[in-house]
């Protein structure tokens, strides 16, 4: 059990500076997050491409924000626990217990929603009959790749992670990659050596197939796939991979007793609570009138929102509104020498 | 302003006075068209708004800038004819246009 004053759902940059208020007033935090690392949307999305709109930042790409935002909280030593999902809330007496995917527990005074548009997922093939097999002979990741080892795999996609693959498994098996159009999306060194490889034989490139249908009984045998203009082949496939990207799915936050309004919880401008008493939301996941989906928003709406955490999560103290410029406390929470 | 058509799933029909300047998604997501998720708000970075468009508007609208292609490929069962509607600005020489909504968006 995790014993903590605050858990932030979502290291997102809206989560991180929650992070960052929390630990300047005083109050401890974890954080817990989908992805396998820290920066959500901005890492996910578009860790390249530039921002314009920080304040005082006239440009920055979306991993630098994150960056700089991990930098700013590094002093306050907060613990994230990633590749995890927050799946169940209790509320026990004044406290909240909260278990995640992987089985994490927590004992928090207050919660803080940062989960952006939700928890990130792979997109699925649209075909029915791949349910049957996702988690078997159909991936939408890879853990063990030695499972692949001569058998013969169809691989969907044209982004760098179904380009990646292609390359890596022609090593070791049999590779069909399909993709919907000619043009890929994936670095341009990739793309050549795919086509390399296809000219050598030693991966077949299927380009404007789409799935049709996966055949098989216990494990997948063939797949049918169909070209643009109606064709349909059917090519023999142990293991059938797909890599559409991620996908965001709000998920159990559904299920916590939240006023949510097309896939967004309510909050007071106050301090973000929800209509929950404990529980915050801010950054894109939060609405109320006049909402704006800036980061920067995001960044205001963490400062109230740790500041409507204390009263929870020191309920006899009082908090004294300070500036990090004068505060001594604050800045001994930051760790500064004079 | 244009008059935009929204084809649902469910087989309805929404006819949207959408004003000049704004989106085709923008267009349904403030008029609570069901089936545009528009989850990136208009950042060509999650595929979430992704309508067909009516085959004889293809060629009428602007091409398809860097990136939405490689967007659609994340897209649900994308086809030839297939946008994203954050893309689409509306103008004038949309007046008319149809868009079908996918079943859904992922």
């Amino acid at each position: 059990m995790n014993k903590t004053d605050v858990l932030i759902i979502g290291a997102g940059p809206t989560g991180l500076f929650c992070a960052h208020q929390l630990g300047i007033i005083g109050l401890s935090c974890e954080i817990v997050d989908n992805l396998d690392k820290a920066g959500g949307q901005c890492i996910e999305l578009y860790p390249d491409k530039p921002i314009y709109d920080i304040p005082a930042v006239p440009e920055c790409t979306g991993e630098e924000l994150t960056n700089n935002l991990l930098k700013q909280i590094k002093p306050f030593n907060v613990k994230f626990h990633l590749n995890e999902r927050v799946e169940h809330l209790k509320k026990t007496e004044s406290r909240w217990h909260v278990k995640t995917s992987g089985g994490v527990e927590f004992d928090v005074a207050a919660i803080v929603i940062a989960g952006g548009v939700g928890s990130f997922e792979p997109r699925k093939f649209s075909v029915k009959e791949c349910e049957k097999f996702e988690g078997n002979s159909l991936f939408y990741s890879i853990k063990d790749k030695s499972i692949f080892k001569d058998k013969t795999i169809s691989i969907f996609g044209g982004g760098d992670s179904a380009l990646d693959w292609a390359i890596e498994l022609s090593n070791t098996s049999k590779v069909n990659l399909i993709h919907r159009r000619d043009g890929f999306s994936g670095a341009e060194a990739s793309v050549q050596k795919v086509n390399k490889l296809n000219e050598q034989g030693k991966l077949n490139l299927y380009t404007k197939y789409q799935m049709e249908t996966v055949l098989g009984d216990k494990n997948i045998e063939s797949v049918k796939i169909k070209h643009d203009d109606g064709e349909i082949k059917e090519i023999k496939s142990d293991y059938v991979l797909g890599f559409f990207g991620l996908i965001m799915q709000l998920g159990p936050i559904l299920d916590w007793g939240l006023n949510i309004d097309k896939k967004t919880v309510q909050v007071n401008t106050e301090n973000f609570e929800s209509n929950v008493n404990g529980i915050f939301a801010i950054g894109d996941i939060c609405s109320y009138p006049g909402k704006l989906k800036l980061i920067l928003s995001g960044f205001h709406e963490g400062a109230l929102a740790a500041r409507g955490c204390f009263k929870y999560a020191k309920p006899d103290e009082k908090l004294r509104f300070e500036f990090t410029t004068t505060s001594k406390a604050a800045q001994e929470r930051l760790g500064i020498k004079k | 302003m244009a008059k935009i058509t929204y084809h649902t799933h469910d087989n309805k029909t929404h006819t949207i006075d959408v004003q000049n300047g704004l989106t085709v998604m923008e267009g349904a997501v403030q008029n609570d068209i069901p089936g545009i998720d528009a989850d990136c708000g208009g950042g060509m970075a999650c595929a979430t708004c992704h309508v067909y468009v009516k085959e004889e508007w293809l060629d009428k609208l602007p091409a398809k800038e860097d990136g939405e292609e490689d967007m659609l490929d994340m897209a649900f069962e994308p086809k030839n004819n297939s946008r994203l509607s954050c893309q689409l600005i509306v103008s004038d020489e949309l007046d008319g246009l149809e868009v079908n909504i996918p079943s859904k968006q992922g």
